[in-house]
């Protein structure tokens, strides 16, 4: 059987067939994943779906994977939170956060989009795999390369959080430093991809590695009782990850899973790394790149290659983009966490304090259902909040010791014990 | 001023094969003038209908994206670097 997805462009429509590509070499333009949906809503039915475990691989004939893959390890089916403190700190009556702060195998979202990139690396007989990263993705790469037996190799910035660099290194990738920022890192590995025969995930892998972001949003809507939220508030790097959670509900209205419904789509960057927050704001039909400057580092791309669709999405959705500074991504980090118990890296604080925002300026409506997109764990970003949390005194192992302790620190406390 | 661009592999079909074409040019836009000039086929996919850049085709000055130097109007000096890589986003979201 034949495949029931090609790659197709994006602008010109050329079609490419499947093989390791990420643009059109006509026009340029990126190359997307395109199904042929007539065949898939014949084969696929959602009352399958009871038998199957609930990770992204429940989702399989929406996904480009080889004829017959046999998943090697359950990803994704990460937790879609009903937020109770949260919603009633802000005054919302329906929030919920889809916690990809705790996906399996290495806590982001990012497992997910490299999930569907093996698959296309084995495929296509890459037996080296890599990418250009700015943390979450090699280890990502790293990981699921060691339990696949690809060698893996990984492009950073090196200015990178040491959490993330180690959380790469303890797989046994190899990992390449690059004296520069994101965006010269992913210029290098496009050139590197154009000269090795290697599976650069997000680079020649990259249609087949987006898709797997889609199953993000296949679980937001299934997990909402198939059905699809008014508000979806999702972090913006290259701009891709809002796209793909917009193909995944119009791909389930197109196969009849969920009823169509308007969705507006809510972009969040961090100000210092905003082209595409900027260019929503100021009605750009093409941003215009910035060199990034935030503790957002997983954020931090300032020429986002997908940031002119990003874009686009965003204001036909009749939702909005905003930013947030890094002092507003600290403040919402400490907010998810005392009120909801989840900690978010950095990219996180970045969502959250813009769905505060957005709230505040009355674009985003209270009595609505709103999904907070958190993509990463905040065990991996401890550096960007340490300095709010200073090391307190120790005291010595004795009850009067801690009577007086209580006496300095919780006064009311103590008084009440006496 | 002799400039080298360098041609990506997707583009080599219509420079005879070149990995690198040397110009000479006092600006970017006089450089891709006369690449185009030399390979009239490559014209279209460097520059879209209404004469600008393709979108998705980013042009460095050496290190720097010609967009933080003004623009293909930007100057260039002997020795000088071009580079056109295809805009390709993300290690993250």
């Amino acid at each position: 059987m034949s495949d029931l997805y090609e790659l197709r462009c994006k602008e010109c429509g050329k079609a490419w067939g499947n093989a390791p590509r990420s643009f059109c070499e006509d026009c340029f333009s990126p190359l997307e994943v395109l199904f042929d949906y007539d065949s898939l809503k014949k084969t696929v039915r959602r009352e399958n779906l009871a038998g199957r475990a609930f990770n992204m691989w429940r989702y399989a004939e929406f996904l480009p994977l080889p004829e017959g893959y046999i998943a090697p390890s359950a990803v994704g089916g990460t937790p879609l939170v009903a937020s109770t403190k949260l919603a009633a700190h802000w005054g919302i009556k329906s929030l919920f956060i889809k916690n990809d702060a705790v996906c399996f195998p290495s806590l982001s979202f990012k497992d997910r989009v490299v999930a569907t990139a093996l698959a296309a690396a084995r495929r296509f007989g890459f037996q080296t795999v890599g990418c250009s990263s700015t943390g979450n993705l090699a280890n990502a790469v790293a990981a699921q390369s060691a339990q696949q037996g690809f060698n893996a190799c990984v492009f950073i910035p090196a200015d990178l959080e040491p959490a993330k660099v180690l959380n790469t290194a303890v797989y046994g990738a190899r990992i390449v430093r690059i004296d520069g920022n994101y965006d010269h890192v992913n210029r290098l590995c496009v050139q590197i991809a154009d000269r090795f025969q290697w599976g650069l995930v997000n680079v020649n892998l990259r249609p087949y590695y987006s898709e797997g972001s889609k199953t993000h949003g296949f679980e937001i809507a299934e997990q909402l009782g198939w059905r699809l939220p008014d508000n979806v508030v999702v972090p913006m790097a290259g701009g891709s990850l809002i796209g793909k959670i917009a193909k995944a509900f119009r791909e389930l209205v197109t196969i009849g899973w969920v009823e169509e419904k308007p969705v507006r789509f809510f972009g969040a960057q961090a100000t210092g790394c905003s082209p595409i927050s900027s260019a929503v704001k100021r009605g750009l039909s093409r941003f215009e790149p910035q060199k990034p400057n935030t503790i957002a580092r997983s954020l931090a791309i300032g020429n986002p290659a997908d940031g002119n669709y990003a874009s686009k999405l965003i204001r036909e959705s009749g939702g909005w983009a905003e930013d947030v500074s890094d002092p507003e991504i600290v403040s919402a980090i400490k907010l998810v966490a005392e009120t909801e118990g989840i900690f978010t890296e950095t990219a996180g604080g970045v969502t959250a304090g813009v769905a505060e925002k957005l709230l505040r300026q009355g674009r985003i409506h209270p009595d609505e259902t709103t999904v907070l997109c958190i993509t990463g764990n905040g065990l991996k970003t401890t550096d960007a909040i340490a300095a709010e949390f200073p090391v307190t005194e120790a005291i010595a192992p004795r009850l009067d010791a801690f009577e007086a302790y209580l006496e300095t620190q919780l006064p009311a406390t103590a008084a009440a014990r006496a | 001023m002799p400039v080298t661009i360098e041609i990506p592999t997707a583009f080599r079909r219509f420079t005879d094969g070149a990995p690198k074409v040397d110009c000479s040019a006092r600006t970017i836009a006089e450089a891709l003038t006369e690449l185009t000039a030399r390979f009239p086929e490559l014209s279209r996919h460097v520059r879209d209908e209404s004469g600008q850049i393709r979108q998705f085709l980013n042009v460095y000055l050496n290190e720097e994206d010609i967009r933080f130097l003004g623009g293909e109007s930007c100057c260039v000096k002997e020795g000088d670097r071009v580079l056109l890589v295809p805009s390709i986003a993300g290690g993250s979201v």
